[in-house]
């Protein structure tokens, strides 16, 4: 046995709490030198594959931002962590900005997580922007004076894709079939679809429910055929994309398949050859923009691979975050909340600037839908889908294809 | 018309069982030689299915989906020498653990060598598509899994049961001690199984790499419902996991026939009620402990 003497034990007391005073303030001053901000996605789970490119992406953001001198003089510290699920985001959540000291909240793409989150956001008075959630419910019912929304919400893509399938005349007097996410954001998909099928005359012949971890989509694709649609529409997310998607082809259905919903990251995950038909997007890399165009090469050049569309909405959120703290010079939430709500403008790499709408805190931006490329006309496996003509048009104002305040009414408590 | 849809669904059920086999079966062969629960196993899957992205690239995916697990199996030999060997005869906590970090060890490994995002491969031009038998539509592709299944079966059963190398793995499943005192050494047929159990996992993986996300947590995905063949079927028992698995298959099949958002609990559901009526699965050894 090791005996340590009394006076030993004393004199390196001592020594621990002299360098304490010494070094330790130096420490505390260095972190106070620095703003956190909490950063969470899902990286395990359907949507852990988009999740992992949200966080490449916001932390490339944060590098450029320190290494131009940070923002208000101070460095970014990113905390960025796996969501998990609803209940792990919440309580992730309240301990980054409770113990961690975060001053503000990004992320997310579960709309289930995200309305967690934003429930914390509330009750801590933080801002939080939810980056990747696309459900119609949480900018509506749900919304809440602290949260902002950077990504389309539902309506938005149901509008891009159902715009351009009208276009082909696949909609009037067509045979629906749908293929629903079993959660907040399939269940608010579904109803903005419903929405607009009743619209346009289609006809809604069929609908699945789907669990998110389902992988096998046999016993869902006979359901199809035994209806005999004329279309069949996919309102999934994530990996069930990609599932369906492969296993579509695998059938070889002679019925058209399209989605409501779709990333990049699961359009590559399907793979040339497996997907067709037209999808909406909120961002691809081969759109021709200098900021766009910029923040791909940057991507790229650092990762080794292109960025798919979470990681550019992860990036943007906090370059604009930056740029809003920096003309404020403030992290208070209340002078956040007040420049967004001025309706703001910003360059977020797309032909027409964004802004946040003032009464549903919704970032109005373009969407896209396309289509897949030929498989011998890809230059790459990164090079599959092919933009369509931009929704809304130049002419037309950019909110002509978000939710109206009385589609979607949002009651904030100030 | 509702019925021969009902039936659809059931001889689908059927196909997607013959699937799960490919898994559970050599979970179960290992721990009734070895008698070592391999929570790894799905690591392998994993394995198979990269590997065979990665080989159709260059031999195209018909000689991938045979190489792949043909690779595998050869990697099975160091898993057995090198980890399962010593863990036989110590404690079933030791090797549920180093098992459990070993699928963890695979599943980072495969994300360092082929990154966190999935990759992908299709299905050849000649097996796309759908074959309409009677009333009933097969996918061309499950159809061909299905026949390479019932050959592998009928292999296996062969195997084991026309074969001296089959007599001394039943008997050492029965009486280890018997055999050993006979001179014969169990080791290299401990070998022989896992390579096999762990080649049919990758052969797994390998058919299903073109019809399912091939991303690092798939092997963790597919122990769930690998699990629940072998614990229906009974831990270590050949039939019992052939009945289970095909039994799942059905199951989802029906439930998802008339309720859909009940298709993944109804496999959970039925594996509740097997175990209540029968804690060692349909045709499981005795545990005394819970009978």
């Amino acid at each position: 046995m090791i005996r340590t003497s009394r006076r030993t034990l004393l004199r390196t007391g001592a020594a621990f709490a002299g360098a304490s005073a010494l070094g330790f303030p130096s420490i505390v001053k260095a972190q106070a030198e620095k703003i956190r901000i909490g950063h969470l996605t899902p990286l395990t789970g359907f949507l852990g594959v988009i999740g992992v490119y949200a966080q490449l992406g916001v932390k490339l953001a944060a590098e450029e931002i320190n290494a131009s001198g940070g923002i208000l003089g101070k460095q970014i510290d990113l905390l960025s962590e796996d969501s998990i699920n609803p209940a792990t985001a919440s309580t992730k959540a309240q301990r980054m900005l409770e113990q961690d000291g975060a001053v503000v909240l990004l992320g997310e793409i579960s709309s289930a997580s995200s309305l967690t989150i934003m429930q914390v956001a509330e009750r801590n008075k933080k801002v939080f922007f939810s980056t990747g959630a696309r459900s119609d419910a949480l900018r509506g019912k749900n919304c809440n004076k602290y949260s902002f929304h950077c990504d389309i919400p539902n309506t938005v893509m149901v509008n891009a894709v159902g715009t351009a399938l009208s276009q082909k005349g696949m909609v009037k007097g067509k045979k629906f079939f749908t293929l629903t996410a079993d959660y907040i954001f399939g269940h608010d998909l579904l109803k903005a679809a419903k929405v607009f099928f009743g619209a346009h005359e289609a006809n809604l012949i069929g609908d699945e429910l789907i669990a998110t971890d389902v992988t096998d989509f046999s016993p869902y694709l006979l359901k199809v055929r035994q209806a005999k649609p004329d279309v069949v529409c996919c309102n999934l997310a994530g990996n069930q994309v990609t599932n369906l998607v492969k296993q579509y082809a695998e059938f070889g259905f002679p019925y058209p398949l399209v989605g409501f919903n779709l990333n990049t990251g699961d359009a590559w995950a399907a793979g040339a050859g497996n997907l067709s038909g037209t999808w909406p997007t909120v961002w691809y890399h081969t759109l021709q923009n200098p900021t766009s165009q910029a923040f791909v090469a940057a991507f790229t050049k650092k990762y080794g691979k292109p960025p798919e569309n979470h990681a550019w909405i992860d990036y943007i959120t906090l370059k604009l975050l930056a740029e809003a703290i920096n003309t404020t010079k403030s992290t208070d939430s209340g002078e956040l909340i007040a420049y967004f709500e001025k309706q703001s403008q910003f360059d977020i790499g797309k032909a027409r600037k964004a802004y946040f709408r003032s009464w549903d805190h919704q970032l109005v931006q373009e969407a896209y839908p396309f289509t897949v490329k030929p498989k011998d006309q890809m230059k790459d496996q990164w090079d599959m889908l092919v933009l369509g003509e931009v929704v809304p048009t130049a002419n037309d104002p950019l909110e002509a294809i978000y939710p109206t305040r009385e589609q979607n009414p949002c009651e904030m408590k100030s | 018309m509702q019925f021969e849809f009902l039936l659809e669904q059931v001889v689908n059920g059927l196909v997607l069982g013959g699937y799960y086999l490919l898994i559970a079966l050599g979970l179960s062969l290992i721990f009734s030689v070895g008698g070592i629960v391999n929570l790894a196993h799905g690591a392998f899957y994993a394995l198979g299915a990269y590997v065979c992205v990665e080989l159709t690239k260059r031999l195209g995916f018909g000689a991938s989906v045979v190489v792949s697990p043909l690779a595998v199996a050869l990697l099975g030999i160091l898993f057995e020498r090198f980890i399962l060997r010593r863990f036989y005869t110590a404690d079933p906590i030791l090797s549920l653990l180093v098992t459990f970090g070993l699928a963890m060890v695979a599943e980072q490994a495969i994300r360092m060598i082929w990154g966190a995002a999935p990759v992908s491969t299709e299905i050849p031009q000649a097996f796309r598509g759908s074959v309409i038998v009677g009333d009933f539509l097969f996918s061309r592709y499950r159809l061909l899994i299905l026949a390479v299944v019932a050959a592998i079966l009928l292999g296996i059963w062969w195997l084991l049961q026309k074969t001296s190398f089959g007599r001394v793995v039943r008997a050492g499943i029965q009486r280890p001690d018997m055999v050993a005192a006979l001179g014969i050494r169990l080791q290299p047929y401990m070998t022989a199984i896992v390579m096999l159990g762990v080649g049919m996992a990758a052969l797994g993986g390998a058919f299903f790499a073109p019809i399912t996300t091939v991303h690092p947590a798939m092997g963790a995905e597919i122990m769930t419902i690998a699990f629940v063949v072998v614990v229906i079927g009974g831990l270590g028992s050949f039939w019992g996991v052939i009945i289970a698995a095909l039994l799942v298959g059905v199951v989802r099949g029906i439930a998802i026939h008339f309720e859909p958002a009940a298709g993944e609990a109804s496999v959970y559901i039925l594996m509740f009620l097997v175990l209540l009526v029968r804690p060692r699965g349909l045709l499981g050894e005795r545990i005394e402990k819970f009978e």
